[in-house]
């Protein structure tokens, strides 16, 4: 395999002395196995050990090295760098805050991860000596696909919605609070319908989609919130025809 | 001291930077067009209830080369507007499935714009019917 190299061209932000962000130029000795990921490393280990960005896995399931490739949202481990001739340029992921270089502030997620209650509340709480909670092919099949999701935020830098106004939930919770919902085993979607029909929940999305096209797990955020905006509709109006709580 | 400074970057002119924006953005704003379409219908409903002359100024005023004109760009916006639209529908609607498999997003916009394809040329077959 011959060596070829590729000009990476990185962002670069260090606050206590840049005033914005800035793109340094790298040449990177590259060959055709080499992810956008590696192509970093190589600049760390060999070039300029202060450049910052995140990851772990290398295997596109620890969601850490999230990032824009030539403006694209991309996993950086799952994004080749054979597939950039010449140049690529790497930022760090839109629409978050940059702490330094490549990473970026996220606070703003973790604190809405939070407000979901992104674990199962059972419907009916069972005792240990009664066994598992069951449940058929079916019912799983029904929040499958929402459960693959990494928590990497490329649907939140791919979402000019959640750029425009951070305060709106985003396509990532929404998506996995439908997986919650979704499943059988949990009770308490009446509990997260608040978030979802509140100013700041599904109807912030004007349905752009790229969100999904973005997805490296295919989890389709977009579906899930579209999904819950006829939900929260559907609520509204039902609010109207079937009270809650007994008659006094 | 906090050393913490953390950059927030400007949103400014977002959707021209990437080319799947630019297309929603040509999406949305041919909605304006399906709204100026159907201002064009109202008026002619408006002109037929103020009786057989001004019905028949409407009709004649459409035929003028201006407004063929603005009907073709009218046509190709629409055109566009429910081709996008169709698209992205996969994205809205709840999971479908046929036979127990999960029905593809590609089929389902496919469907979609088969059935436009049909409505139009129905409604084209219907209009001739009665102009002839
Ligand atoms: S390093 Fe874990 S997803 Fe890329």
């Amino acid at each position: 395999m011959t060596e070829q190299i590729i000009r990476m061209e990185v962002m670069r932000y260090r606050p206590e002395q840049d005033e914005a962000p800035w793109l340094q130029s790298f040449d990177v000795p590259y060959s055709d196995d080499m992810s956008v990921l590696q192509g970093l490393n190589y600049i760390k280990d060999e070039l300029d050990e202060s450049l910052s960005f995140r990851w772990s896995c290398r295997m596109a399931i620890c969601g850490s090295c999230g990032m824009m490739v030539d403006g694209v949202p991309k996993l950086a481990c799952k994004t080749f760098l054979r597939d950039y001739p010449g140049t690529v340029r790497v930022e760090a992921l839109h629409h978050f805050p940059i702490e330094r270089d490549l990473v970026v502030v996220l606070d703003d997620f973790m604190e809405k991860l939070e407000r979901i209650q992104p674990y199962i509340i059972p419907r009916q709480e069972q005792a240990l000596s009664e066994g598992e909670y069951l449940q058929t092919p079916t019912q799983l099949e029904r929040y499958a696909q929402f459960s693959s999701c990494i928590n990497c935020l490329l649907c939140y830098a791919a979402c000019p919605q959640y750029g425009l106004d951070s305060s709106f939930l985003g396509p990532g919770a929404i998506a996995l609070l439908h997986r919650y919902n979704m499943d059988s085993r949990d009770g308490a979607s009446e509990q997260r319908m608040e978030l979802v029909a509140a100013e700041e929940g599904v109807f912030h999305c004007t349905a752009v989609g790229y969100c999904s096209e973005v997805c490296p797990k295919h989890v389709d955020p977009a579906n899930a919130v579209n999904l819950n905006k006829t939900r929260a509709a559907g609520d509204y109006f039902l609010r109207f025809a079937k009270p809650k709580g007994r008659c006094q | 001291m906090n050393k913490r400074r953390p950059y927030v970057r400007p949103m400014e002119g977002w959707w021209r930077k990437n080319p799947y924006f630019i297309e929603y953005m040509v999406h949305e704003g041919t909605a304006l067009f399906v709204a100026a379409y159907a201002l064009v219908l109202l008026i002619g409903v408006v002109r037929l209830a103020q009786g057989e002359a001004a019905w028949k100024a409407w009709l004649t005023a459409l035929q003028s080369p201006l407004s063929v004109f603005a009907h073709l760009i009218l046509l190709l916006a629409i055109g566009y507007h429910s081709y996008t639209w169709f698209k992205i529908m996969p994205r809205t609607l709840p999971p479908l499935s046929l036979g127990g498999k999960r029905v593809p997003g590609g089929a389902i916009t496919a469907t979609g714009l088969i059935a436009v394809a049909l409505a139009s040329l129905a409604l084209l077959a219907l209009a001739w019917r009665i102009s002839t």
